[in-house]
């Protein structure tokens, strides 16, 4: 299952790319992009774990900047 | 009405955000307080102001530093400044320290800003969501009778389903597909298309949401929803193809990571080894180690190519091009051959008369009323053009009768009788069966002969009528175009006979023309001459071998087949994306041309045409190489400039200040070029 959510006060574009490849390694996690353009991050994970997925995502937001969330 | 705006700017109105304000406050401060301090420099008051500027440039800096490390973030970006400037102080060098802290900031606030702004005005690029929907509702009359009266209700566009009415007044925009109930008027389709000239349009005609109702008020039945209309489908390509990512931003990305690392390993060793190895003083090499820190950021790098991307992506929209991807904005920016399909692409998809020749003695006049009457009740899209080109020589020289025991011989033509004769009506075949002998004609196109039954066994021939699939005006020039461009490798993919389609492909110029292919043959007619870039193109037509020998020729032999040489530029395949979907699929590029209205079309391509005017391609290639260009120069600029910089620091020629300049000129520089992409045409 393929989501896409918005994202606030993403701010740079290197703690983008950051918090993708930090998603990527979440278990569960097909694939993930983020656009810093259009403030955008799509997450493809499997079905069943798609909430916990996104929970440890926010975790993973959170850890490189502190103010960047992801809008369910 | 904020609701009802375009997603892509919700929340995005104001370019400056109350944050952005109270940052542009803190720079004016702390810079007033750090020239105050150079003035004063050698009063007791210089340390009292730089420390001021330093807390008010890098109060939250520091504190997101000091919070990164709790986080086990390190290399984070605050995290390297506050350490920079730390060392600087311990250098004793405030003032550089105090630039660390403010530049970072100025930078930092300039990228939001660039972004903010670049954001905001590809989002009113794309403003073509309308703002609310006027809803025509029958109630009953209050006074009791029976009678109905109809109210207009201000709706969102979100609320309407197929079935309702809705009003659309002059100057409003469409706010969801439908059909023209009541009323007519002109569309302004510029938003959409790129095209100035306005669409006429009547009742019973569909009306594509995102355009402009110039003239006349609409009753228009809704037909899709709107998130299945075209609006909303555009908004969503548009938003969400900067997420397919261009292999150049990858990259960099890629390259960031291992960067900062390994600059900040060496600023370590620089401040670690030589003072240990006996050079010079701890603080010198400091000094020089934390120059490489302040040069560590790649986000110039980061920053500069995704907008660059982006804002080409815009332009492209402005002209009415949709690119579904930043990774196809890439590839087109490298694609060395075009595949054209042939009808409706190249061509103008529909037959018109292209010459009309009478026999001799005969009148011109008299043979296309023979051929009109005889064509009139056939359904073939070759008979409908003659016909249609007949009532409109012959509309001043009286009307066409109507003609008895129309008969349709399969394959060949059909036969009738027309104020009294036997007419035949047809091509070669049927002409060879009446023993009569066939002209020459030299014109490429369908000849449909024109003979009438003399006696039992004479017929004489009356001429013929030369019916062909025109091209379009501007192919031509958009081949040459493209060749200009460099774009060698020009190709044609069409069912048509072998003579006709050499005859389109030499005219417009084309490198090589495979003709006769089945619907299914196009894809491998595409891999052919994929694979073939890299060996020697040479096709001979494997995918039909039962049709012909005649299929998959070249046209202009010496151009094409003589260059073997391996190249690794991409195929785009540009087609009207409505029964070429497998080919659009199989190539790099699928261009999807006039898609208009057309939600197949718009779904199967990755660079969507909205109009049907192929020299947009000449844009969008244009556009492509332009911001590939920018993206490239960014990339060396910046990496040069901090090389050089990091060089030059680690043997004590660069100060504090170039590193400054390296960071946040250079950042400052390269989103400056990058929003040139925006302004492409």
């Amino acid at each position: 299952m393929k989501k896409t959510f918005k994202m606030e006060n993403l701010d740079c574009a290197n703690c983008a790319a950051k918090m993708e490849t930090a998603i990527k390694k979440i278990d569960g996690v097909n694939d993930c992009s983020i656009s810093f353009m259009t403030q955008k991050i799509s997450i493809d994970a499997e079905d069943d774990k798609f909430d916990e997925v996104l929970t440890a995502a926010q975790k993973a937001v959170t850890k490189v900047d502190r103010g960047t969330l992801i809008k369910k | 009405m904020a609701a009802a705006r375009p997603r892509l700017s919700e929340g995005r109105d104001r370019i400056m955000t109350r944050k952005q304000k109270k940052d542009i406050i803190r720079i004016s401060a702390a810079g007033v307080l750090f020239a105050c301090g150079y003035v004063w420099s050698d009063t007791s008051l210089r340390l009292p102001l730089f420390i001021a500027a330093y807390i008010i440039a890098g109060y939250d800096t520091i504190y997101e530093a000091v919070m990164g490390i709790i986080h086990v973030q390190f290399l984070d970006e605050n995290f390297l400044m506050t350490i920079a400037s730390i060392g600087a102080i311990y250098c004793g060098e405030y003032p550089e320290a105090v630039a660390v802290m403010l530049f970072y900031k100025v930078g930092e606030f300039f990228e939001h800003y660039a972004v903010n702004s670049s954001r905001k005005s590809i989002a009113d690029l794309m403003d073509i969501k309308a703002e609310y929907a006027t809803k025509l509702v029958d109630v009953s009359d209050e006074s009791g009778s029976s009678s109905q009266v109809t109210v207009e209700m201000t709706v969102e566009p979100e609320e309407l389903v197929p079935g309702d009415l809705i009003l659309i007044k002059p100057g409003e925009k469409v706010p969801v597909d439908g059909i023209i109930r009541t009323g007519s008027s002109s569309l302004d389709t510029a938003a959409l298309t790129g095209e100035s000239m306005p669409q006429d349009v009547i009742v019973g005609d569909e009306v594509t949401s995102g355009t402009i109702n110039l003239t006349g008020a609409l009753h228009v039945e809704v037909t899709k929803p709107f998130e299945d209309s075209t609006v909303a489908k555009v908004l969503d390509l548009v938003e969400n193809a900067s997420s397919r990512k261009a292999p150049v931003e990858a990259f960099i990305t890629k390259f960031a990571r291992y960067y900062t690392p390994i600059v900040v390993c060496l600023a370590l060793l620089l401040a670690v080894i030589p003072p240990l190895a006996g050079f010079g003083h701890f603080t010198d090499w400091l000094y020089r180690a934390m120059i490489f820190l302040v040069i560590s950021c790649p986000c110039a790098l980061v920053i500069s190519v995704p907008l660059s991307l982006f804002a080409g992506i815009g332009s492209a929209s402005r002209e009415g091009i949709l690119v579904k991807g930043s990774n196809y904005l890439e590839a087109l920016a490298s694609v060395e051959t075009f595949a054209f399909d042939k009808t409706g692409t190249l061509t103008h998809g529909r037959f018109t008369v292209s010459k009309v020749v009478p026999a001799a003695g005969i009148e011109a006049s008299k043979l296309i009323e023979i051929a009109t009457a005889a064509e009139s009740l056939s359904n073939h899209p070759i008979a409908k053009s003659i016909v249609a080109y007949g009532k409109d020589y012959l509309a001043s020289a009286g009307s066409v009768g109507t003609p008895e025991n129309y008969e349709e011989i399969s394959g060949k033509g059909i036969s009738c009788i027309y104020k009294g004769n036997n007419v035949y009506c047809g091509n070669d075949k049927l002409i060879r069966d009446l023993d009569l002998s066939v002209p020459e004609e030299s014109e490429i196109g369908s000849l449909v002969h024109v003979a009438i039954k003399l006696s039992n066994d004479e017929y004489r021939y009356l001429g013929h009528i030369v019916v062909a699939d025109t091209p379009r005006e501007n192919s031509a020039e958009t081949i040459s175009a493209l060749k200009a461009l460099g774009i060698e490798n020009t190709i044609m993919l069409t069912g048509d006979k072998r003579e006709v389609a050499e005859a389109v492909g030499n005219s417009l110029g084309l490198s090589k023309v495979y003709s006769e292919l089945l619907p299914g043959d196009k894809v491998d007619a595409i891999e052919a001459a994929m694979t073939g870039r890299s060996t020697t193109p040479s096709y001979t037509s494997t995918a039909n071998a039962g049709a012909s020998a005649t299929s998959g020729i070249t046209a202009n032999a010496g151009v094409s087949t003589a260059s073997g040489k391996k190249s690794r530029g991409h195929l785009a395949f540009v087609g009207d994306g409505i029964n070429d979907a497998p080919v659009l699929a199989r190539a790099d590029v699928g261009i999807a041309m006039g898609a208009f209205g057309s939600d197949a079309a718009i779904e199967a391509a990755d660079v969507v045409i909205m109009a049907d005017d192929i020299s947009k391609l000449v844009t969008v290639t244009k556009i492509a190489r332009k911001t590939l260009r920018i993206c490239k120069e960014n990339v060396v600029f910046a990496l040069a400039v901090k090389f050089a910089i990091m060089a030059l620091g680690a043997v004590g020629l660069a100060s504090m200040w170039a590193a400054v300049f390296a960071d946040v000129g250079v950042a400052v520089i390269a989103i400056l070029n990058a929003l040139r992409a925006m302004r492409i045409r």
